[in-house]
């Protein structure tokens, strides 16, 4: 793998800055424009993995030979934990969308705008 | 041929993460979602990041999507269609998420146009490798590491506490 990708030509870590950006604001734009819940929680998940995606470019745009050294390894020991409380994230989200449906027989955020009853 | 590789998978994303965002059954926004998640681990392959590849297919495309595909099952969505947003707040969303996105990319623009290893030879970029990732992970970010175990233990209480019916219904 590694002499595989070793003869291949450079991408600039613009295009990553720009593939990033524009995958978190098409999440953005589904935390907007709907109202499931779950979808809603999807677009989250989107988000957080754009982010993850930048993390791992620079992460890897600044690997170098004396690695422990430096602290090129921490970008993606980051995406890692990401991970980790992304997966938290989502088990509790659910069973708490999930009683939210047996309360009021929807998923709609708009049912929620009322805090009493 | 990476770059090539690279605006192929970029393609492929966004058009899936767009598919997430507009598609009208939940559903086929999850499977959606899941295809995203696959192009996002092919661009983890490019950048030689293998172990963050693999984990992301297991956790995000293996349990996290397995878990909203059951929780949608479980509530049998699909009978009743989703009420929509009026358009005047579609209209706002798509304005404001562009806009963010027309800021974003304009200050990233004038960034350093650094490209991939200049500093170092590319065979000795080994930052994704597992045994690397490994030593960090069990060296220096031990109690992080454990940590987030009492992390998951507290949202596996939660789920559970909040999943279980209460007593009176």
């Amino acid at each position: 793998m590694n002499s595989f990708l070793a003869t291949l030509p450079a991408v600039p870590i613009n295009s990553y800055l720009a593939l990033s950006t524009i995958l978190f604001c098409i999440g953005a734009l589904g935390v907007i424009i709907r109202r499931n819940i779950i979808i809603m929680l999807m677009c989250i998940e989107l988000m957080l993995n754009s982010v993850n995606l930048l993390l791992t470019a620079f992460s890897s745009f600044r690997g170098d030979p004396n690695l422990h050294a430096t602290n090129a390894n921490d970008g993606q020991v980051f995406v890692f934990f990401i991970m980790v409380v992304a997966a938290a994230e989502v088990a509790v989200g659910l069973g708490i969308i999930v009683m939210i449906y047996r309360n009021t027989f929807s998923i709609d955020i708009d049912r929620l705008s009322e805090l009493k009853n | 041929m990476s770059t090539l590789l690279f605006y192929i998978f970029s393609l492929f994303t966004i058009v899936s993460a767009l598919g997430v965002v507009v598609s009208r059954t939940p559903i086929n926004s999850i499977l959606s979602l899941i295809a995203t998640f696959f192009f996002i681990t092919c661009h983890y392959i490019l950048l030689n990041a293998q172990f963050l590849g693999i984990v992301n297919i297991i956790v995000y495309a293996g349990a996290i999507m397995v878990l909203f595909l059951f929780t949608i099952m479980l509530l049998n969505l699909n009978k009743d269609a989703e009420p929509q947003h009026n358009n005047l707040v579609k209209i706002g969303g798509v304005v404001a998420s562009g806009m963010l996105m027309v800021v974003l990319l304009s200050a990233f623009k004038h960034t350093g146009n650094i490209t991939h290893n200049t500093l170092a030879v590319v065979h000795v970029n080994q930052v994704g490798l597992l045994e690397n990732l490994g030593k960090t992970l069990f060296t220096k970010f031990l109690v992080p590491f454990e940590i987030s175990s009492v992390l998951f233990i507290a949202a596996v209480v939660g789920a559970v506490v909040l999943g279980k019916k209460e007593i009176g219904e």
